[in-house]
């Protein structure tokens, strides 16, 4: 048999389409722009698209975990929420036993106390992620009416339980002081901590990138979220690969939790359901399943909330939801739809 | 003649029957049998409920869709008769005005809604309105001058409808026949014709088909029905409905204000209620509201004697503590949904 | 002839409200290739994901290698080292060639000498080895396909269709392909509704219909005996003729 015969043959999508298939990527830099013109002002402005990032990091750590356990199991956890609000209780926990730390002037010891309180949240956000895979999720594989209901349930008695062991009060508690204030740059006041969330943001968007494409764990989820039966027939258990998936994403859930509280000072058992609110928007408009997609979608979000925050203060939630409205009319799967193959 | 007005949707079990009647005539003679401002204000609230969580069971029992936006449409019922009273007075024409628009407004945005995210998977359905619901609540608590915000609105209704008319001046049976006690029979028949109307509707062919999209929409698509187009019209069905029992809660309240209508604890009690009573059986939306409103009272003051008795230990402590009452109706709820999804209508039925 | 690789015995499997497989009896032999034939809609497809436990035996028995399997799951019954080639390739398009390759190989490791063999029988894999599956032609994914499935050595590989709408060149390719490994002693049971394909490749024969085995026998047997063929082409292939 010749070569000729079967010669390669690469289908070139034209440049325009190319493009098209990218412009998401322009969509948070359009935003920026917009911003820029309706606000006017420089100084403000970059005050609030550093504020707009640190909350869109935020949200994509809380999402980046519900947008790929559904992808890969067609799961949506009603309860993630829970796991945010528990993670901020574990971590508050551990600061308010390392007070010392974090009202000293150090910076290392600011950084040390945050360090341990996200890995001991991290620790109890994923274990009891276990738990709940176990009890709540695993029994309704694949119904999802139940699933929905069940998980919202599971919402419930979580957040009964935070009352249950740390009492019904909202805790509050200062900023850990290096990171209080802000950096003045080109006269616009950056918050030091909004600075410390984008980092880590960034941080781990590609650490999950990398973990994503240059590990085997990660390449069998990102081919289980387009072929689940595949991934079996190759001889591999889905549903042990879901289980670490979904734990990871609650544990995401709980650093989300605990940066969130640290930023906001003040965490209550509900918290983790109002947030939720935004981190639905952003896997929606970002497509279910992509972690692309809920990055720029994140970033969207916050972007939007902080200039129309200052723009029209009360319209800053339903600005978000028509955000969700024009992409959805545009890219009805979101903005990077999945592409299943089964 | 009692079987024309259930639309022949018979309860299908002697206890249910007996249940069933019980509490409609608990209701009916309620400011009889059980005297007091608090009774009375529970028996409407078991009304209305019963409607708003059998409006729900349209949709989630019946049609098999998950929807966290029925506050939503119980507080624009709500709202549109508060605001109409607010603002043209304490008339019967304002009420009417309200209600109506009201039940409108939802309507259409129920519609908006379904054309958006219907055509999609359950999940995203939920997810939307669950994100809608919540952008509403916040833009209600915030557009305080329109709203009233936070506080909410409270308004005058027709002073016939008020304690302070009389309409005998004598007490009969020992209660004093007022205005109070007109309205709350206007809300009990109210109720119970928009409970029949909602039987009327799943006893219909038209129900007929919410129930086969709900077993197999794939196959209900196949033999020639538009799946998006039915699912569509339970969804503004369920929502008009969830708005006029609103308008009811307006009146009798004649307060309203995200607390009492729009938030999403009410939408967490409205899924336990249907859960636990019953998914797809309109009676178990009765059973549900009135087992749960009596459990939430009963069952902290189960919780506090328990408490008592091991007041010592601490963690054990707070979980039978009173006012963890929701942790162990949540435990209830995910029970049920594994064990007998059917609720307790499914029980009794022994199904 | 030694015992048979793989048995299913009165294999009954439902999908969902349908009764598909009516009690399969099927032998797999060591060392050949085994042709399933038969029309559209006989259970073919079905027999092979039952046996990889994609679908669940509801009364029979299937044995591999002297184990019995069918209550196993599927990832069970592929790490008794049976490769599976889906009728819709199950390829990974976001992920590269190479990835899917990757995947394939449960050792975690691309054994140098097989990869260039398997470069050798598919050339296209090795121009297209660090881009996205996704953009692969149709012939070209098939062969993705089947090179994941022997991208180590297999007791068994089962295969659906891989001509389906493939240009001649293509399944010239995979014929070339299939009797390599059949010289290595591979054991391959192959749906297939190409008569052509089947008979070149296949050492026995199973022909399907309406959820049984019909027809049982040596590929040579069937090829020769016109009249046989005619029985069972009109029976079952007249569809495809």
């Amino acid at each position: 048999m010749s070569n000729s015969l079967i010669k390669p043959r690469i289908e070139r999508p034209p440049l325009s389409q190319i493009l098209i298939g990218k412009t998401p990527l322009f969509l948070v830099p359009l935003l920026m722009l917009i911003g820029l013109l309706a606000i006017g002002s420089g100084s403000t402005w970059l005050t609030l698209t550093a504020a707009g990032l640190a909350m869109g990091m935020m949200i994509f750590i809380m999402a980046s975990g519900l947008t790929v356990i559904f992808g890969l199991m067609d799961v949506i956890n009603f309860g993630h929420g829970a796991f945010i609000s528990l993670g901020a209780f574990a971590g508050f926990t551990i600061l308010g036993l390392l007070g010392g730390w974090i009202e000293s002037p150090s910076i290392a010891l600011n950084l040390g106390a945050i360090l341990l309180a996200v890995a001991f949240a991290m620790l109890v956000t994923g274990l009891a992620g276990y738990g709940f895979e176990r009890l709540i999720v695993k029994p309704v594989y694949g119904e999802h009416l139940k699933q929905i209901l069940v998980t919202m349930g599971g919402l419930v008695v979580t957040q009964q339980l935070i009352y249950v062991i740390w009492g019904p009060d909202e805790i509050v508690l200062a900023r850990p002081t290096a990171l209080q204030g802000s950096f003045v740059i080109f006269e616009a006041a950056i918050e030091k901590y909004r600075v410390l969330a984008i980092a880590i943001g960034l941080a781990l968007f590609a650490a999950m990138r990398l973990v994503l494409s240059k590990t085997r764990i990660g390449l069998l989820v990102r081919a289980g979220v387009q072929n689940g039966e595949m991934v079996e027939a190759l001889g591999y258990p889905i549903q042990k690969l879901f289980l670490v998936v979904f734990m990871a994403g609650c544990a995401l859930a709980g650093l989300g939790g605990v940066m969130w509280g640290i930023y906001q000072e003040t965490i209550t058992a509900h918290m983790g359901a109002e947030v939720m609110i935004s981190v639905f928007i952003v896997v929606i408009i970002g497509g279910l399943g992509s972690i692309e997609g809920c990055f720029i979608g994140a970033m969207l979000v916050g972007l939007l909330t902080n200039y129309t925050g200052f723009l029209v203060p009360k319209l800053s939630l339903i600005s978000t939801i028509l955000l969700m409205g024009i992409v959805l009319m545009w890219r009805p799967q979101g903005l990077y739809p999945v592409v299943k193959t089964h | 003649m009692i079987m024309k007005l259930l639309s022949g949707d018979h309860p299908r079990s002697k206890t249910l029957s007996i249940v069933l009647l019980l509490i409609v005539f608990g209701l009916l003679f309620a400011p009889f049998l059980f005297p007091g401002t608090r009774s009375l204000d529970t028996a409407a609230r078991i009304c209305i409920f019963i409607v708003l969580v059998a409006s729900y069971d349209l949709l989630l029992g019946y049609t098999g869709v998950v929807s966290f936006a029925h506050t939503m449409f119980f507080g624009i019922g709500a709202y549109g008769t508060a605001l109409a009273l607010t603002n043209m007075g304490a008339s019967y024409a304002a009420i009417a005005l309200g209600t109506v628009c009201g039940a409108l407004a939802a309507g259409l945005f129920a519609f908006m809604i379904a054309l958006f995210s219907l055509r999609v998977k359950a999940i995203f359905f939920a997810m939307m309105t669950l994100a809608v619901a919540s952008a509403f609540l916040v833009l209600v608590s915030q557009l305080s001058w329109i709203t009233g915000g936070e506080d909410g609105l409270s308004y005058r209704i027709p002073r016939e409808m008020t304690t302070a008319y009389k309409l005998v001046q004598d007490k009969f049976l020992n209660v004093r026949i007022n205005g109070k006690l007109i309205t709350y029979y206007v809300i009990f028949f109210s109720s119970l014709s928009l409970f029949l109307i909602l039987l009327r509707i799943v006893n219909s062919p038209f129900g007929r088909v919410l129930q086969a999209i709900r077993e197999n929409a794939f196959r209900a698509e196949a033999i020639g029905y538009k799946v998006v187009h039915y699912s569509s019209v339970a969804t503004v069905l369920s929502a008009v409905i969830a708005a006029l029992s609103g308008s009811l809660i307006a009146i009798w309240l004649r307060y309203t204000g995200p607390a009492t209508t729009l938030s999403m604890d009410i939408m967490v009690d409205i899924l336990l209620m249907i859960v636990i009573g019953g998914m797809g059986s309109m009676y178990g939306a009765v059973i549900g509201v009135v087992l749960f409103l009596i459990t939430q009272s009963y069952l902290q003051n189960l919780l506090g004697i328990l408490q008592e008795s091991l007041g010592s230990l601490p963690i054990v402590s707070e979980v039978v503590s009173p006012e963890r009452w929701l942790l162990w109706l949540g435990i209830l709820f995910i029970c049920s949904i594994y064990w007998f999804p059917k609720g307790v209508v499914g029980r009794i039925r022994g199904g | 002839m030694s015992d048979p690789l793989l048995t299913l015995r009165g294999v009954h499997t439902h999908i969902g409200p349908y009764h598909i497989l009516q009690g399969v009896d099927l032998e797999v032999p060591r060392g050949g290739v085994t042709v399933l034939l038969g029309r559209n809609g006989a259970g073919k497809t079905t027999t092979l994901r039952t046996i990889m436990g994609l679908w669940q035996v509801r009364e029979g028995l299937i044995q591999f290698d002297g184990a019995q399997i069918h209550q196993e799951t599927t990832p069970v019954i592929a790490q008794r080292e049976i490769a599976f080639v889906p009728e819709d390739m199950g390829i990974f398009t976001d992920l590269t060639v190479h990835e899917n390759m990757l995947l394939a190989a449960r050792s975690g490791v691309l054994e140098e000498e097989r990869l260039s063999w398997i470069f050798g029988l598919f050339p296209p894999l090795k121009t297209f080895w660090h881009s996205a599956a996704g953009v692969l032609s149709g012939g070209q994914k098939q062969m993705l396909a089947v090179a994941r499935a022997i991208v180590e050595p297999r007791k068994l590989i089962l295969i659906d269709e891989p001509t389906k709408g493939l240009a001649p060149a293509i399944i010239n390719a995979m014929v070339v392909a299939l009797k390599e490994l059949k010289e290595m002693q591979t054991t391959i049971l192959l749906v297939e509704q190409n008569f052509s394909m089947a008979s070149a490749v296949g050492d026995t024969v199973a022909v399907m219909d309406d959820g049984r085995i019909v027809y049982k026998g040596d590929m040579c047997e069937l090829a020769a005996d016109a009249a046989l063929q005619e029985r069972l082409m009109g029976l079952s292939l007249e569809a495809h003729q």
